[in-house]
This record gives C-alpha cells, structure tokens and sequence, in this order.
C-alpha cells in the first residue's frame, strides 16, 4: 500500500488548487453579479466585423 | 433663469486622478441592456470605467477628474432610454458585502475539505469492514487530521467568535453547542488516533461546520439582496431640490441640502425638507404628514414640513432642518418609544435556542456522569458524551428556519414585496389582525379622477392631454387619464386659473369655472374640482381620493382569512366614512392622533392580538414600530418606510393580501422543520447515549435531516 503516501498528497494537492481557484475568482469579484455574467456570454460586441 | 444640476455629492475619488459613482438604473429588462448602457456610457469622453452589476441593476462608472460632470452621464442614459438615479452606497452595504465574501470563503474552505475527509473516512469504513491494517488507517486518520484541523480553525471562527461574545455577556446562544462539539469532536478525534483506534470523527466536526455555514451563507445572502433592492429603491425615490446659488437656480440632490439654503419649491412638487416660507403663497397638502386631505394655506412665516405636496403657488423656502428626513417633535418621541417596545419581541430561532442549548448540555454531562457511574471508563464516558453532543448538534435546526425564509422572501419578492427585516415573515405569519391607515394606503397616494364613468369618454380624453401641459397637482391628476397621448402644441396655461388649446378647431378651457365660462356648481365633500369646457360642450371633473382598483377584493380575501379590519384615520370623519362602508370594514376611527394610534394599537395587543400594521405617512410611523409587524406603499414617508418590516410595489393592495398568505406557509413550514429537528433528536439523542453511534451513522444522521428540511423548506416557494 506504499503507493498510497504519494497517491493521496497528490489527491489532496489537486483539490487543494481547486479551492485556491475558487479563492481567486471570488476575491476578482467573478460572484458579485452572477445574473449578469450568465448574460454577458451572449454578448458580441467583441467581435470584429 | 436656467438651471443647472449639481451632483458632485455622488461623485467620490476611485483613484489616481479619477472620480467614481454609483446609479441605480430603471428599466432593465434583459441581457442585451447590459451592452447598450455599458456602450453609451462608455462612449463619453474621460470615462474610464463602467460597469453594470445585472443582479442588482446597478452601473459603476469611473471617469478622469474634470473630464465631465455626473449630470452628463445620466444626460448620456436618458438618450439610452433608462433612467438612472445617483446614491452614496451605504457603509453598511460595503460592511455586508466583506462579510458574504468571508462566509463564502469559509464555506469553501468546509466544503473542500469536507469532501476529502469523507474520501478517507469511506475507505476507512469500508476497510474496517474488510481487511484495512492498522498502520493504513492511522495514516489515514492523521491525513484527516492534517485537513480538518487547519479548516476547522480557518471555517470555524463565524461559529467560535459570536460563541465568545455570548459566553462573554453570560448567555447562551446556538453557537456555543456549535462551538464546543466541534472543538471536543475534534480533540477526542486526534486523541483516538494517537491511541490507533478504529474511528474517529474528523468528518462529522467538518460535516457540521459546512451545514452550518450553508445556513448562515443563506441567510446572509437573503438579507443583503433585500438590503440592496431596498437601497435602489429609496435611490430611485430620492427627489431633487432648486438650491438658490446667489441668484441661479441649482437643481442638487435632496441629501446635498443645508440648513439655511434657500430653496424653492414649484406647484406640483413635494417640500423637499422642513423650512419656513420667505415668500410666495400656495396651499399645501399634507396628507403624508397627518393623513388630512383638506390643504392648509400658507404664506410668508408659516412653517412646512419635508413631503408636503405644494399645490398652486411656487414657495421660497429657508430649510431650518436639513440633515435628516424631519420629523414633528410628537412623532419622534412617540417612534422612540414604541421601538424600545419591538427589539423586546423574540426571534423563533432565538426562542428555540434558548431552550436548545442548554439541553443538549445538560444531555451530554447526564450522558457521561451515567457512564461514569454504571462503572465504565473515563474514556468511554467521554467518548459516549461527545457523540451525544455531535449528534444533536443543531444541523437541522441551524437549516431549519434561514432556508424557509430565504424560499418565502423570494416568493415575496416576485409578489412585488420586499422585506426590510429578516425575521418579518415569522412575525407576519403570526398576525391576526390587520390596522389600516386610510389616506395612501386603502386609498392610492396620488389624487385620482374619481367621477370618470359620468363623462363622455372624448371630452375626458381631451381634458385630459390639455392637463398633461400643467404642473398643477389637479391637472396632473388628470393627465393620468391620458395614458399614452401626446400634449397638444398649442396649449398655453394662465397661471392661477386654467389652460387654453385649440382643438379640432375649438377652443377648449380647462380650469375655473370662471375661466371656463361655465355655471359653477356647488362644492362636494372630499373632491375637488375642475371645469372643462369644449366649445359648447362641458364637464365638471371631480378629483380625489380613489380606492386602490383591487382593495375592495382584497378586503374581503383578508377577512375571509379569519383577519380581523381596522381602519384608523387622521383624516375627518367625513372623508374616512365612505371608504369604510365601500370596503365593509365595520370598525373604523377618525380624526385619530398618532399617540392614540399607538394607544389602540397597544390595546389590542394587550387583548392578544398580534396587529399588522399598514400605513404610509409620517404619522403612522411611530403606530408601524409599536405593532408587531408592519407593512407599507413604496409611496410612504421615508421616515415611515424606514419603520416598516416590509415594503410593498405597485397601485394594487393585493401585495398586503400575498404577504400574508406567504408568510403563513412559511411559519407552518419553520415550525414543521423545528418539530422535525426535535423528531430526530428524540430518535438519535437515546441511541448516542447508549453508545451506538459510529461515525458512519453520525454522517447518515446529519446530512439526512438537513436534506429533509431544506426540501421541505423549498415546498414554501410556489407563488401566492
């Protein structure tokens, strides 16, 4: 079962830099205006005619 | 004199050499907004930055200092076709939004490492049950530990610190159980580790947090998007002032005046705060002040009060009382007073914790002083009375009230009310009795025509666009007739007396009889009235209060809830009379002063009533705080709005009749979740006690009775 003590850091290591990203996009304020960010995604006025 | 419009008090420093400022805008309605204002804004030359937050409909805008004045940006919106109102945030509005962002952070923190706990904890149930070796399941337990630890201490401190505060002031409150199981979860799990024992209980201490914090993540979330609408609202209320600048006018927000500017006030407009009159002469109405419908007149000297409708005349004020929304001395002693009486009133969750924590306390030392004297040892005591402790800890009764009331204030919500205080509904829930105010309330705030179905349909169609060119508050009575009509071209208003136009070729005159050429009829109680004359053809139209269009079914409805009716009135019996007996409502007083609203409110709750009070102007205000609960118009005095536990959009009284019904679903379905937590302590709590619970079972227990009252809670969301 040795493999088990790098198996699980890793484990662990993965879920941890998914929280750090969770930290990230609420400190950018990516969760201050969820409706809207559901509606920008249809916007095109970034594209180029 | 032209006019210009100040609004540099919005206007704050958002960075090097830029100014920033908030709106809230009107008239969003879908995603392809957001491009159009955002676009438009940023368009204007020197604007750095704009950003419109869809879910609360507010636009952020940044621009270089000097490089345009805030009136160009709503100037640049009117053309966009919203409109978009300036305020200061409130400092609590930035305080609430730290403290979501930290209870986000904190959930995140349980949730992760909640899951990862469980992803050990499951292998080392399923082990226990096979072939796991004792070295595996250590390293496993000291894995848990390693993440549970810093978690609880990062996730926990919400819990920990409002438990500090209450041991600090002696109480007890829910978080202190809360605090103390997870602490002892906690210490007995990492001590049963050292000792390479089978279980441990790092998942169920993090389990708990994280329910827990989903609750109070709720709850906050609730209040803080209510607090929001609230302050978009009172935004989108906020009137401007004419500011004399030396001789200019300067249009300023509300707010930017001080006492002893001179300000005037034109026909039609509110008094925008109390002041004395320098000079002009005009009637006012003060029926947001006193619930009195008959105008007072006023001249030079006499003193007016912020929301009074100035009628004819255009007054030049000094204000005497500018920094905050004025208030009769009478009224604001009498608001003290009754306030004190409502923070007394208990929350249901406050009141279930009261009596919940100390039992589980007690539970739990009874637990490990029978073990203890049965003969067995000081650590299965400890470990029989930790378990009891865990298990009854409040998961479902933390879930148990703030899910309801997050459902039912959406529901509220879409019925077009919107909660000023979070535990309104329970309240709400609970009323018996319902105390109406007349003037704004039953009857709608702005005076209507009321004589409509006794004139033919084209002349009242006529008389109306003429109204639609005065700012007189009869003839903008009128206008509302006219709903989708332009102004004619030609009309032209003689001040004092009426307005003249050609139409189709004839002369028509709105105004006096005089003015009009017709046979003055004689005076009515209650109306007022004005004269249209077209050609040979005329009409007398009579304009006052009329009922809300839907009050009288809603009357009815509310009775036929088993709610007892009250009206009170500041306003004359004369006038109060007839929208009784319209109504049916059999009780009603007039001529009523604010203290003796108050008074009969008091007595009725002395009976054993629990009243709803609704009401709009100042002198309802202090009678709002002294009831139970309390509802008013979105029309309503600031001072007023500001007392009452809810506020309620539109013409129609239907919004009184919806809360009722919803907040009654909400209270039965609070009080089922509360038995249903109790249920489920009666059946866990014994098989703790007796030593049975694994940290399996702990697990199933927990997250089942919190599922089971969040979807009974989500039961309370249909529409009304």
């Amino acid at each position: 079962m040795n493999v088990l003590v790098y198996l699980i850091p890793m484990a662990l290591g993965l879920g941890l830099i998914g929280l750090l990203a969770f930290l990230w996009a609420l400190r950018s304020g990516q969760y201050s205006d969820v409706d809207g960010a559901a509606l920008r995604v249809l916007q095109d006025d970034d594209i180029e005619k | 004199m032209t006019e210009t419009t100040d609004l540099s008090l919005f206007a704050r420093p958002s960075g090097e050499g830029t100014l920033g400022m908030d709106l809230a805008i009107e008239g969003i309605a879908c995603g392809a907004c957001i491009g159009r204002i955002e676009g438009a804004v940023k368009r204007l030359p020197g604007v750095t930055e704009a950003r419109l937050n869809f879910t609360n409909r507010r636009l952020h805008v940044d621009w270089t200092d000097g490089a345009l004045t805030p009136a160009q940006i709503l100037q640049t919106l009117e053309e966009a076709g919203y409109h978009g109102y300036p305020f200061a945030p409130l400092r609590a509005e930035a305080e609430a939004a730290a403290e979501a962002r930290r209870l986000t952070r904190c959930l995140a923190v349980a949730g992760f490492a909640a899951m990862n706990i469980m992803l050990l904890s499951v292998s080392v149930w399923a082990g226990n049950a096979s072939d796991i070796t004792p070295e595996t399941r250590d390293f496993f337990h000291w894995a848990s530990a390693l993440i549970a630890l810093p978690a609880a201490a990062y996730a926990g401190r919400p819990f920990f610190a409002s438990a500090l505060q209450a041991l600090r002031a002696g109480a007890l409150n829910m978080d202190v159980p809360i605090s103390l199981g997870v602490i002892l979860a906690l210490g007995l799990s990492v001590a049963e580790t050292a000792n390479h024992a089978k279980d441990a209980y790092y998942d169920s201490a993090i389990m708990l947090l994280f329910f827990l914090l989903v609750g109070r993540a709720l709850d906050h979330a609730m209040r803080r998007k209510t607090r929001a609408v609230a302050g978009n609202l009172a935004a989108l209320k906020a009137d401007t002032a004419h500011r004399f600048a030396g001789d200019e006018l300067v249009s300023v927000p509300i707010a930017a005046l001080r006492t002893g500017d001179r300000v005037l006030v034109k026909p039609g407009e509110r008094v925008p705060a109390d002041g004395s009159v320098l000079g002009g002469v005009s009637e006012i109405d003060e029926s947001l002040i006193t619930g009195e419908t008959a105008r007072r007149k006023v001249a030079a000297g006499a003193t007016v009060y912020a929301g009074s409708l100035n009628y004819s005349g255009a007054l030049t004020l000094r204000v005497t009382a500018a920094d905050r929304a004025t208030v009769l001395d009478e009224i604001e002693r009498l608001l003290e007073r009754a306030a004190g009486a409502k923070s007394r009133a208990m929350r249901l969750a406050d009141r279930a914790a009261r009596f919940y924590a100390p039992m589980v306390h007690l539970t739990a030392a009874a637990t490990f002083a029978g073990w203890w004297l049965a003969g067995a040892s000081l650590h299965d005591a400890v470990v029989a009375a930790i378990t009891v402790l865990i298990i009854t800890c409040p998961c479902a009764l933390a879930l148990a009230i703030p899910a309801v009331q997050v459902v039912a204030s959406g529901a509220l919500f879409r019925a077009g009310v919107i909660l000023n205080a979070g535990d309104a509904i329970e309240r709400l829930g609970e009323a018996d009795t319902v105390v109406f105010d007349k003037t704004g309330t039953l009857t709608l705030p702005e005076p209507r025509v009321v004589n409509a179905d006794a004139i033919a349909a084209d002349l009242l169609q006529m008389a109306a666009r003429l109204a639609l060119s005065s700012r007189h508050p009869l003839a903008q009575a009128l206008a509302r007739e006219a709903a989708g009509h332009v102004p004619y071209d030609s009309a032209t208003e003689r001040p004092g007396q009426g307005m003249r136009a050609m139409i189709d070729g004839v002369e028509a005159r709105l105004g006096s009889a005089e003015f009009c050429g017709v046979a003055r009829i004689g005076a009515q109680r209650n109306v007022s009235q004005i004269y249209f004359a077209h050609g040979e053809r005329a009409a007398v139209i009579a304009i006052g209060q009329k009922l809300r269009s839907d009050a009288v079914e809603t009357v009815a409805a509310l009775c036929a809830r088993g709610l007892t009716l009250h009206i009170l009135s500041g306003d004359r019996a004369g006038a109060v009379r007839p929208v009784a007996e319209a109504l049916g409502i059999t009780k009603w007083l007039a001529d009523v002063r604010p203290a003796e609203k108050i008074a009969f409110i008091e007595a009725l709750k002395r009976q054993g009533h629990r009243v709803l009070m609704v009401g709009d102007g100042l002198n309802d205000a202090p009678s709002l705080a002294a009831a139970q609960v309390s509802l008013s118009p979105i029309a309503a005095a600031d001072v007023t709005q500001a007392q009452a536990d809810a506020v309620f959009l539109g013409e129609r009284l239907r919004p009184v009749l919806d809360a009722v019904t919803v907040a009654r679903r909400a209270r039965a379905l609070m009080t089922e979740n509360l038995w249903f937590a109790a249920v489920y302590n009666v059946i866990a709590v014994p098989v703790a006690i007796v030593g049975w619970v694994t940290p399996l079972i702990a697990a199933l227990a927990m997250s089942g009775s919190s599922m089971m009252v969040t979807l009974n809670a989500l039961r309370g969301g249909k529409a009304a």
